[in-house]
């Protein structure tokens, strides 16, 4: 195995013990990305990777080895997405409207990684600002699924996720509003966690739907993952919606198993048109949960059916106020020749947004617009209340964490569904829920259909990472055997 | 009830798109098609609840109010498409037409500044 795609576990401790340089660690990755991303037929994972400045930072971390501080991911590569502000790499969010722009701040995620020890190799694709389930909405072309080249790796965090699977880092970074890790961790065949809203800093995260945006992590297995949500975690002044808590500790109970948990299996995620194949693979997992100790309890949650309406009435509405500061006036491109402020406006934000940011700022304004307000988002304000006490009545009838597929379907094809947005929502209509009730979420490889990966998904109640990782890890060694 | 073309206008006016022809139309249809999925909502027996967002659950915690150190690495005028003297430049407002503000230093009995840039030399700022 490759120098790099060790646990991270493995390649800090050798990095610290002085067995392996974090250089090497580094050019290994960046070999593979060189290999793998470009090209015709490349995965297109990264928009920036930037050879020099992550061999520096490299460099550093082999001086960091003699220093006393915790360095937990020393000399590890890292992939951020690229919606994460930094200062040494650009930051795009894969649109063009922030051409040539460059953070002059840095996310406190990053600040975290860069004192863990960690090297950021790159920048990876997303759907630009992180709008859309596919990785096809980008400015800088589609990202491709590394097991089937012609399919979408899901989205947004799309490029993240096939940088993982496709073996050009161990880990990295992406963001969550609707599913946007869990669903191309599903589609990729990886770990993706979606942490409890207000766990993890969203300063310098570039903001789609702020009551909804969260950082989440992506590994190879649920400890990776797991590692590197610890990193991240815990309270930043710079964020007041960080939760005043410590960082969890997600690893030292990891593997105590599921003897006596109670795991939920709600059959709104199981209906008929789902995948009999996919479903299959589930009701397999569920028995392995079984076999392993866990108590398995059928459960409802009957609001699951309205919260993709929900969600696409709340989101595009966050993000067509988050998005006005995009104007031409402040940082990014400015539109040449418009004679007037209004123009400014108008011609820059026409010229730099995408189809899919266009549509939902159009869907979102509408939505907030006078006469509709209460129709639509007061509506969906409350009934975000009726599917977060959904999960309130499951977790405190003694419910420890649910089960679900991830998503209704395997990775589909580049271009399928680029001209249908409903149906490209439907993506999502697995995850949303969490991102609705600020509960954390995890997707883990549960096997194949037609050669492409299918993920199973466990929620868990606020602040309880630890037991879904637990519940994760079991499923994952099960599954193994 | 139906989106029609010139309530995709009057949004896109909101939100500061210019749409082109093609959009209009392509907008019209995705936004009838998407919000015809939202009507569910309305099915919903919603009295006595009330609405949250994700923050909601627990109060920020406080801290002192204290001014710290700039975090930013360059200042704004590295950032901004055109920058001159501390400000943002903008093509002049039409508002501002010289005529009308003349007459609103009138009003007030204030002298018309002096030095004035003309629409120009604003417009023309940048890096």
């Amino acid at each position: 195995m490759s120098v790099h795609m060790r646990s991270l576990r493995e390649i800090a401790d050798d990095v610290k013990g002085g067995r392996v340089a974090a250089v090497d660690v580094v050019r290994s990755a960046l070999d593979v990305i060189e290999r793998e991303d470009r090209g015709p037929n490349g995965l297109n994972a990264f928009i920036t990777v930037d050879r020099s400045a992550a061999e520096a930072c490299a460099a550093a971390a082999d001086v960091k080895r003699d220093s006393e501080g915790e360095t937990p991911l020393l000399g590890v590569p890292v992939a951020v997405k690229d919606n994460i502000c930094t200062l040494d790499l650009p930051t795009t969010c894969a649109s063009r409207i922030l051409e040539g722009y460059r953070s002059p701040f840095e996310a406190t995620v990053i600040r975290k990684l860069r004192e863990a020890g960690a090297v950021v190799v790159g920048k990876t694709n997303l759907d630009e600002f992180a709008m859309g389930s596919s990785t096809e909405n980008s400015a800088f072309g589609p990202t491709r699924n590394p097991f089937d080249r012609n399919r979408v790796p899901g989205g947004s965090s799309g490029g993240s996720a096939a940088a993982v699977a496709a073996g050009m880092v161990p880990a990295a970074l992406g963001s969550e509003t609707g599913g946007s890790v869990r669903q191309p961790a599903s589609f990729c065949g990886v770990v993706g966690i979606k942490p409890t809203y207000g766990r993890v800093s969203r300063y310098g995260l570039v903001a789609f739907a702020s009551s909804l945006d969260q950082i989440g992590t992506f590994g190879r297995t649920v400890e990776d993952a797991a590692r590197l949500l610890e990193v991240i975690s815990g309270h930043d002044p710079f964020d007041s919606t960080t939760a005043n808590r410590p960082a969890p500790d997600l690893t030292s109970g990891l593997y105590d198993g599921v003897e006596g948990l109670v795991v939920g299996v709600p059959k709104e995620y199981f209906p008929a048109e789902l995948d009999e194949r996919l479903a299959s693979l589930c009701r397999e997992a569920i028995e392995r949960l079984r076999a392993a100790g866990a108590v398995i309890r059928e459960i409802s949650l009957p609001h699951t059916h309205y919260a993709i309406p929900t969600y696409y009435i709340l989101a595009p509405a966050e993000a067509s106020s988050n998005l006005a500061r995009f104007d031409g006036v402040h940082y990014g491109v400015r539109a040449p020749g418009a004679a007037s402020t209004a123009a400014v406006y108008e011609e820059s934000r026409s010229i730099g947004f995408g189809a899919e940011v266009k549509r939902r700022i159009m869907l979102g304004t509408y939505a907030l617009s006078a006469g509709y307000h209460d129709q639509y988002y007061g509506r969906a304000q409350r009934v975000r209340a009726l599917i977060a006490r959904d999960f309130r009545r499951v977790f405190d009838d003694g419910v420890d964490v649910i089960f679900t597929p991830t998503t209704p379907t395997v990775a589909f094809r580049i271009g399928e569904r680029i001209d249908d947005p409903y149906q490209m929502y439907l993506a999502d209509i697995f995850t949303v829920t969490a991102n609705l009730a600020g509960i954390p979420g995890i997707s883990i490889p549960i096997g194949e259909v037609d050669g492409l990966p299918a993920g199973g998904q466990f929620l868990a109640d606020r602040w309880d990472e630890a037991t879904m990782v637990r519940a994760a890890a079991a499923l994952e060694r099960a599954l193994k055997e | 009830m139906a989106v029609t073309r010139e309530d995709v206008l009057h949004v896109a006016a909101l939100a500061r798109l210019r749409l082109q022809e093609d959009e209009v139309e392509r907008f019209t249809h995705q936004l009838n098609d998407i919000l015809s999925h939202m009507e569910v909502l309305g099915t919903l027996d919603l009295e006595g609840v009330e609405a949250i967002d994700a923050a909601t659950e627990w109060v920020a915690p406080l801290r002192a109010d204290e001014v710290a150190p700039d975090p930013l690495s360059v200042p704004p005028s590295e950032l901004a498409p055109s920058w001159r003297d501390g400000f943002f430049t903008v093509p002049r407002l039409a508002a501002l037409d010289v005529s009308e503000l003349d007459e609103a230093f009138e009003d007030k009995a204030v002298a018309p500044s002096k030095g004035r840039a003309e629409p120009e030399e604003l417009a023309g700022g940048g890096k």
